[in-house]
């Protein structure tokens, strides 16, 4: 059974754009990639689309679908009214290539700049033992499929263009504290996280895990607890002064 | 072809811009800022701003000239979100608010606080620590002047308000209520500049850790308050429907204290290696348990205090008498 839907995308490049407007025909069980694929096939021959999968697992198709982040691949038609028009947007936060696709690049400089996994001295590759306790909190963050629409809610890079210097964003506190928990890791990383990568831009308002299609709990999990680690760091007099009593 | 309206500043943005775009809130921008920008409105057309214009609200903070800038797709609209999305800040911000100016009315009012043929005394006044209170009521001595302006619970008021002021749900409650710092999720906030919390004041939010161990001495002492009120004023047992408020109130209390962020790192969550702490480690599952519910938990809390003072308020006016059970 099919039906037609109104749809308007986003066309253009970093010198300007627009929405266009297409109808489109939308069968049953179809998500929103299907759609943008009919109008490559049919109306729009040279609408530019990054994707891969298909599957929610390689976090290609991130965009922006009436206004809210999503992967393409995982939001069915279904979820709309018949009457409903759809728009699909670019990532806002990221600078436009063409169409749907944006440069990601920001990410990858920011993922540079986390220092690897640091074992303790005289523990080399092969001899890594841990228990399954140890590591369970860790294994939550490596669900990410690095879709960067965490990165692309978080309003303080969105809406503030100038703080991508100071702010490496969700996915990159994330991986500062999955470090950090690592039983492994002897690395230091709490004055890193808030001098280096700006952990206190984050005032937890939770749109990095309101989006994330892994349902990884970003704010609790990951950026509380790291902030947390600071607090006892920096903060905390009872901390440090079991830290001294209790120390062996 | 459509019309946008591109608004640009000559002057960064500046925080006195307050729209947060609710529907039914008049636009609170101040005439200061009114007078301290100068506007210049561009009509554009078609590939320079966006078809988009049509959307109700084209001033987001990265403007068209930031988005340039950046190289970022220009679409002008504030958001494209077609759902309800003011609907839960604005929510919030009526609760939050109506919360606040209760406890306000309530914690100056320095009447109806004690039942003192029950032994009921409310969380808003204990401990009770004014000369003003009624010396059944003052169960850990008397010592703070009896003037209007000071609550008779001073140790413990303000300590309560820097807990929740500081709790990370609050803050993402308050933050998107009343701030916009952002309304909801992907709607562009209204302040042109944003530092979080890396500096004064908001750094201060840091200090949780401290409010939590005191908010934690202060549920002891409203557990105490809740089993005093079992003895009734002849030193007999006694069991009422305040009782049963008190202790609702005190476990949905400690409740909320215990699933704390804070409580959570300091059982367990700061440890690296769970298998050699099997007992802190159970602490930790058990608080993180509650700390999926503390939002619940928060505006829970926040109901239990109310209906708690509430109750003996009208029981102490004389309004309504006690439901008792025994005695």
């Amino acid at each position: 059974m099919s039906h037609w839907h109104h749809f308007r995308v986003w066309r253009g490049d970093a010198d300007g754009g627009e929405l266009v407007d297409y109808p489109v025909e939308v069968n049953e069980g179809e998500v929103v990639l299907d759609i943008i694929h009919r109008l490559q096939q049919t109306e729009a021959g040279d609408l530019a689309v990054r994707w891969n999968c298909k599957a929610g697992k390689c976090g290609s198709c991130s965009a922006e679908i009436n206004g809210r982040p999503r992967l393409m691949c995982m939001t069915r038609m279904s979820t709309f009214a018949d009457d409903e028009v759809v728009t699909v947007t670019p990532l806002r936060t990221f600078p436009v290539i063409r169409d749907l696709v944006t440069d990601v690049e920001y990410n990858y400089v920011k993922a540079r700049e986390v220092p690897a996994f640091a074992p303790p001295a005289g523990v080399a590759p092969g001899e890594y033992r841990m228990q399954q306790v140890d590591v369970e909190r860790s294994q939550e963050f490596r669900k990410c499929i690095e879709c960067y629409l965490c990165q692309n809610t978080c309003h303080a890079v969105r809406d503030h263009e100038e703080n991508k210097a100071a702010f490496s964003g969700p996915r990159y506190l994330m991986r500062i504290a999955e470090l950090d928990m690592h039983p492994l890791d002897a690395a230091d990383r709490r004055d890193l996280a808030q001098e280096e990568h700006g952990l206190g831009y984050c005032n937890i308002t939770k749109c990095c895990t309101e989006v994330c299609p892994e349902h990884i709990k970003i704010t609790d999990n990951a950026i509380i607890p790291l902030k947390e680690r600071v607090v006892d760091r920096k903060y905390d007099p009872v901390v440090w002064l079991g830290n001294k009593l209790f120390r062996r | 072809m459509g019309v946008g309206l591109v608004v640009l500043r000559d002057e960064p943005d500046t925080d006195c811009d307050v729209r947060l775009g609710y529907p039914f809130v008049p636009d609170l921008t101040p005439l200061c800022c009114d007078l301290r920008r100068t506007l210049r409105v561009i009509r554009t057309t078609g590939n320079d701003a966006g078809e988009d214009g049509d959307y109700d609200d084209v001033s987001s903070t990265t403007d068209i000239a930031d988005q340039r800038a950046a190289g970022r797709a220009r679409i002008a609209a504030r958001t494209l979100r077609t759902d309800r999305w003011w609907l839960p800040p604005l929510l919030n911000l009526v609760g939050l608010g109506a919360w606040v100016i209760y406890a306000t009315v309530r914690a100056f009012m320095q009447a109806w606080y004690f039942v003192p043929e029950y032994n009921y005394l409310t969380p808003f006044y204990s401990p009770c620590v004014s000369y003003g209170c009624v010396e059944q009521a003052a169960h850990f001595g008397r010592f703070v002047p009896d003037v209007p302006w000071l609550p008779f619970a001073l140790v413990s008021l303000p300590f309560l308000l820097l807990f929740r002021l500081t709790c990370y749900y609050y803050r993402k409650a308050y933050y998107r209520a009343f701030w916009g710092s952002p309304p909801a999720c992907a709607v562009a906030e209204p302040h042109g500049k944003y530092t979080g919390e890396t500096r004064f004041p908001l750094i201060l939010q840091n200090l949780h850790r401290y409010f939590f161990y005191i908010a934690a001495i202060i549920s002891i002492i409203n557990t105490y308050d809740a089993i005093r009120a079992f003895v009734k004023a002849d030193g007999s047992f006694g069991l009422g429907l305040g009782n049963i408020i008190l202790v609702a109130n005190v476990v949905l209390l400690w409740a909320y204290t215990v699933s704390c962020h804070s409580c959570r790192s300091i059982v367990g969550g700061r440890l690296n290696h769970f298998s050699r702490h099997p007992l802190r480690y159970k602490a930790w599952t058990f608080v993180t348990r509650l700390n999926g519910k503390h939002m619940q938990l928060a505006w829970t809390t926040l109901a239990s205090l109310a209906i708690t003072d509430a109750y003996i308020m009208c029981v102490s006016a004389g309004w309504i008498p006690d439901l008792r059970i025994v005695g």
